[in-house]
């Protein structure tokens, strides 16, 4: 019996090394291993060995068993190994062959501009407002100190429409809405488009964007003005970036100013960028005029606050290099697809 | 404003810095400087010399040959210049200096021009002799100078030294850029004192003293001002014997910088005491003055009237005139009367300075479309004393530069005069408001410097009159920030109640607008508001399409720019064609942008103002790529819902055959189709375009970003596939709404497989396929409960005229 199930397996082994493909080694445990194999036929033939002998015999087969079907899992292991190999090796691609793109579209740069500005002004904790483009007269420039006869209003270029409407030409309109609420303390921006009657060119343009900040509350200070603008302009340009203050004129403000921040192309060395200055003038701002407050229904000697403007196409001519102010509103793709 | 240093220097002596330094400090302060120029700019080694001798060139006979002794020798020089004889004082630019330009005056060189000695046809020449063109400068600036040729020097000047000197080129003029407010700015007094100010060093005006003959002005002249609302301060003064010749070279020199080209000793007085203190004056010529009477009145309706410069102008009664007992002879604070001109022969001259009403001047100038110099300044509105101060600063010049002689008195005709405002010194506001610690000595030594007296009694502060932009505290307040520094104010951030940063439910939808457009390929243009009413034949509108009433611009910048646009599509339609004029390939645009509808026309109120989603496309597209975008921009707002496309939108713009209303709920939120083809050659765009538009405000109340988890499917899914023929005219999207209603509760999806006309399928029919998903959520289904359900499905189908096939 022994010699036979040494005979067996070492046929079984023989077969499984002349194997050379899968399905010759699935013959080979159905020929050895199965219910009409050729080990199950030594297991049925059971009956005629001793019944003391039995268990012997039977461990015996097992062991035969279990060897045979150890070789034989290794063999297919090795075997399906091979074959995947090899079909890898058929599939090998050119993977600088072209990408499959999705072709995802590109925002405006005054778009992109604008919502880095909102991000920075929301994390401080304003609330983007948005006020009328056509606009009345009160809103435009009287409730800012530009009373009727005031030379700002010829300098602006005013569109008119009828009567006492016109296109806004700041967004400093949307402070007086905001304030007229009468929800204190107020701390918003105002992004919007404005009108200009100035003809297009490389420099202009008879619509453009604003960005107005407005922020009032007890104890407002010029210098929480100049802390919050400067903590604005080091999170647009960069954390290098220096801010200077000069003083400046507006009828809604006072005092006022305008900022300048150093170029963010040399970094206040001088360039050809900045026109060997260093610096780069970016927005006007200024202490709420108390009687713009007043006329708003803000009690001066309580509130006090401070706003700013700034020109959206002016951050993003400036950040990205833009030369020509025509290709914001020609909507070449070949421009936006850049952004 | 242009002003040379030197001038300003005249009055700040002890001014003692550099360019940069005097420029950055002055913009700090708030004299904003924009730049400023150097005239003796690449002007080195140049000297005065003196021509000894002249002899022809030995080979050419245009050049001569000059000894010219430079001071420390004499040298030769050989020279073209026509105009030059023995005994000249010239300008010599030695071996190894520099010009600044070339004899023909054109751009000048960066970097100058060097001269180097060498022979000219053979013969040495050891420097050369300059025209005021090659010394950066001309004639307008130095009228003395031969139209062609070398300058001559025609003062006493001594041979050997600085030529540039003795031009007055060492000097450097800035540019200043001065805010409306700040009036008293707009003078070299008005800036000398700011550049005291700000430098901390004595400021010196002009000690104005008239040397008077022993006539009386009322001899003269009489003034008469009947429109006193336009003219609050009319000052006379006349002088006699005026001998007309050149102004003292300091004087062209001082004028030069500005930009005012010297003429005569009067013309040049007249600017110079406009530069000086901002105040323009008008000289006439008094015997040409009727009656020697001056009214001031406004003029009368049709009334033309010749101003120096010959023009004819038309007037009306809200333009003030000048007038005399008979005539006009000048429009108020913009230009004089050709009829009063002075010549050369003038014999008495009678000056006028006055203030005028700086708005009706600003107005009546426009009118008329004739700024000047003077009307700049008198539409800011002047300071009524400065009058009498530059009158009789003018006379003082006339007097001391011998042009003439001064008549005793002044004719002074004002209302009452505005007392110097006075405000309460409240140091503690002050540093409240800018949030700095400045000491009470130290504001009271700025207000010192900038002429604001302090009352320890009262403890005011009085103004003086040429500052009448300093109304209120806070305007103190600003003058103390801008001399104790506005960068030594701190930076601090803003204390008190912290506030929710956000951004508006609306502008969040526009946000995530945005981000689906650009998913899905397309890329963010922005287009104007304003447009051409043509635009609506080019869109094939009906003649009384509501669309048609647009407001429209009244000061408009052409028709193009004409009317506020009542519709979205104009931008998108023009921005694809220029793209496809320029032969981009494959372009897919969108806008968010408003309309403006107005309400009733003319405006009487403010119009809606519409935010539109506006999409366009061209290139390897279709109907239903547009509707693609659209359904995914609203699933991303939370808009879940069956969207419902309704084919009857009736847009003439677009394909009849290819547009749809976008119905959610019952409500249109807009419209999507193919432009259609007459509109695409309305825009020369020979492709297939598609477009949509969203109506945002109807869209915003549907949106949300609520979320609730539904859960995942435990229970097997059970399909069912149905093939039909179905009548061409039905569209799917009546099955679906068969399947919907019809599905009931265990109705999970539907999808169309396959959608077939042609060979196989009947003459006016269709094969349409869907496989449709059953699923309850607590049970697995029987067969039963699906088979009934799709018995009412078919029965229904059936109804409408579909053959199921098998």
């Amino acid at each position: 019996m022994k010699e036979k199930l040494e005979q067996i397996k070492a046929e079984a082994l023989r077969q499984i090394e002349e194997s050379d493909a899968l399905e010759k080694l699935n013959e080979v445990r159905v020929n050895f291993l199965g219910k009409k194999g050729e080990l199950t036929a030594v297991l049925k033939s059971m009956k005629d060995v001793a019944p003391e002998e039995r268990p012997k015999v039977g461990q015996l087969v097992n062991e035969t068993r279990e060897e045979i079907e150890k070789v034989l899992e290794e063999s297919v292991r090795r075997m399906e190994k091979t074959v995947r190999d090899a079909k890898m090796r058929r599939e090998v691609i050119d993977v600088t062959l072209p990408a499959k793109k999705n072709n995802v579209g590109h925002r405006h740069p005054n778009t992109i501009a604008l919502e880095e500005v909102e991000r920075i002004f929301i994390g401080m904790g304003y609330e983007v407002v948005e006020g009328p483009e056509i606009e009345k007269d009160y809103y435009n420039f009287e409730a800012l100190n530009i009373p009727a006869d005031h030379p700002a209003k010829d300098e602006q270029d005013t569109f008119y429409i009828d009567g006492d409407i016109l296109l806004r030409t700041q967004t400093s309109s949307t402070q007086v809405h905001e304030m007229e609420k009468g929800r204190l303390p107020i701390r918003m921006i105002a992004p919007g488009r404005v009108f200009r009657a100035d003809e297009v060119d490389a420099t202009h343009s008879p619509s453009f964007h604003q960005i107005e900040g407005l922020v009032i509350d007890k104890n407002i200070t010029f210098a929480d003005l100049k802390g919050t603008l400067a903590k604005f302009a080091k999170e647009l340009f960069g954390e290098d970036t220096r801010v200077k203050f000069r003083p400046h004129h507006f009828p809604f403000t006072e005092p006022s100013a305008e900022m300048d921040v150093t170029c963010f192309k040399c970094g206040g060395k001088g360039c050809r960028f900045c026109k060997g200055e260093g610096w780069i003038e970016i927005l006007g701002c200024g202490m709420v005029h108390p009687h713009v407050l007043e006329m708003s229904g803000i009690d001066p000697e309580q509130y006090t606050g401070f706003a700013f403007g700034v020109g959206l196409e002016r951050i993003a001519l400036l950040k990205y290099e833009i030369d020509d102010m025509r290709l914001l509103y020609e909507n070449d793709i070949r421009f936006l697809k850049q952004f | 404003m242009n002003t040379a240093l030197s001038w300003i220097k005249a009055y700040v002596p002890d001014l003692d810095c550099t360019d940069q330094e005097y420029m950055d400090a002055m913009t700090l302060s708030g004299t904003k400087v924009e730049g400023y120029s150097r005239p003796d700019k690449n002007l080195e080694k140049i000297v005065v010399g003196r021509i000894e001798k002249i002899e022809k060139h030995p080979d050419a006979d245009k050049l001569i040959v000059c000894q010219v002794d430079i001071g420390s020798e004499v040298i030769q020089i050989v020279t073209g210049a026509p105009n030059v004889k023995e005994g000249d004082k010239i300008p010599v630019v030695l071996d190894g200096g520099k010009v600044a330009g070339g004899h023909d005056g054109g751009p000048l060189p960066e970097n100058g021009i060097a001269i180097k000695a060498g022979k000219l046809r053979g013969v040495e020449s050891n420097g050369m002799m300059c025209s005021i063109e090659e010394l950066g400068s001309d004639r307008n600036m130095y009228p003395e100078a031969p139209e062609m040729g070398i300058y001559v020097f025609q003062d006493d000047v001594e041979v050997g030294t600085d030529a540039v000197e003795a031009l007055g080129l060492h000097d450097t003029v800035f540019e200043y850029e001065v805010t409306s407010n700040r009036v008293d700015c707009y003078s070299v007094i008005g800036i000398a004192r700011e550049a005291a100010a700000t430098f901390r060093k004595p400021f010196y005006p002009p000690v104005v003293q008239v040397n008077e003959n022993k006539e009386k002005v009322e001899d003269y002249i009489s003034v008469e001002v009947q429109d006193t609302d336009l003219c609050p301060r009319y000052c006379a003064r006349v002088c006699t014997n005026i001998k007309i010749g050149p102004s003292p070279k300091w004087m062209q020199r001082r004028l030069a910088a500005s930009g005012i080209r010297p003429i005569n000793n009067l013309v040049d007085i007249t600017n110079y005491v406009m530069e000086e203190y901002g105040q323009p004056m008008h000289a006439y010529d008094l015997d040409t003055i009727a009656g020697h009477k001056i009214i001031v009145r406004r003029a009368k309706e049709g009334d033309v009237f010749r101003t120096l410069d010959g023009q004819d102008r038309n007037l009306d009664p809200e333009v003030l005139m000048i007038c005399d007992a008979e005539k006009e002879v000048g429009i108020a604070g913009i230009m004089g009367g050709e009829n009063s001109m002075i010549t050369d022969n003038v014999k008495t001259v009678l000056f006028e300075a006055a203030t005028f009403n700086g708005a009706n001047i600003r107005k009546s100038a426009k009118r008329i479309g004739l700024r000047t110099d003077a009307s700049g300044k008198f539409e800011k509105g002047l300071d009524p004393y400065n009058a009498e101060a530059a009158i009789n600063r003018a006379c003082q010049l006339i007097e001391e530069l011998g042009c003439g002689e001064v008549v005793g008195g002044i004719v002074d005709v004002h209302a009452a005069m505005k007392d110097r405002t006075v405000l309460p010194f409240e140091p503690d506001s002050y540093n409240k408001l800018l949030g700095t610690n400045v000491s009470k000595e130290e504001m009271l030594d700025i207000f010192k410097r900038i002429e604001v007296d302090y009352d320890p009694v009262k403890n005011t502060l009085t103004v003086p009159t040429f500052r009448q932009d300093l109304l209120r505290q806070c305007d103190i307040a600003e003058e103390v920030a801008r001399f104790y520094g506005y960068d030594k104010i701190p930076t601090t951030l803003p204390s008190g109640e912290a506030t929710m940063g956000k951004l508006p439910f609306k502008l969040r939808i526009e946000q995530k607008a945005r981000d689906i457009a650009e998913y899905c390929g397309f890329s963010q243009g922005m287009c104007y508001s304003f447009e051409s009413p043509k635009v609506f034949d080019k869109l094939l509108l009906d003649a009384d399409d509501p669309a048609r009433k647009a407001i429209t611009i009244s000061n408009p910048l052409g028709e193009d720019f004409s009317i506020m646009r009542t519709l979205s599509l104009n931008g998108i339609l023009t921005s694809l064609a220029t793209n496809y004029n320029r032969r981009n390939k494959e372009v897919r645009l969108y806008e968010l942008g408003n309309i403006y509808l107005p309400k009733q026309l003319p405006l009487k109120e403010l119009p809606d103002e519409r935010m539109q989603f506006t999409l366009g496309m061209y290139g390897d597209c279709d109907f239903f790529t547009m509707k693609g975008v659209v359904e995914e921009f609203f699933d991303s707002i939370g808009m879940k819902k069956k969207i419902h496309y309704d084919p009857d939108s009736g847009k003439n713009f677009l394909h009849p055959g290819r547009q749809a209303d976008i119905v959610y709920e019952g409500t249109v939120l807009g419209y999507l189709g193919e432009v259609h083809p007459e509109v695409c050659e309305n825009y020369d765009m020979k492709t297939r375009a598609y477009i949509a538009v969203l109506d945002m405000p109807s869209v915003v109340p549907f949106a949300t970003f609520d979320r609730k988890y539904q859960g995942i499917a435990k229970y097997p899914a059970v399909s069912r596939d149905i093939s039909m023929v179905v009548p061409k005219d039905i569209r799917v999207g009546q099955i679906e709404a068969v399947l919907e209603q019809r599905g009931g509760k265990i109705l999970e999806d539907y999808q169309l497989f396959d959608i077939y006309e042609g060979d196989q399928i009947k003459e006016g029919f269709k094969s349409v396929a869907y496989s449709i998903t059953f699923r309850a959520k607590d049970r697995t289904l029987e067969e039963s409960d699906v088979s009934g359900v799709m018995r009412k499905i078919l029965n229904g189908l059936e109804g409408m005229g579909i053959e199921l096939r098998s």
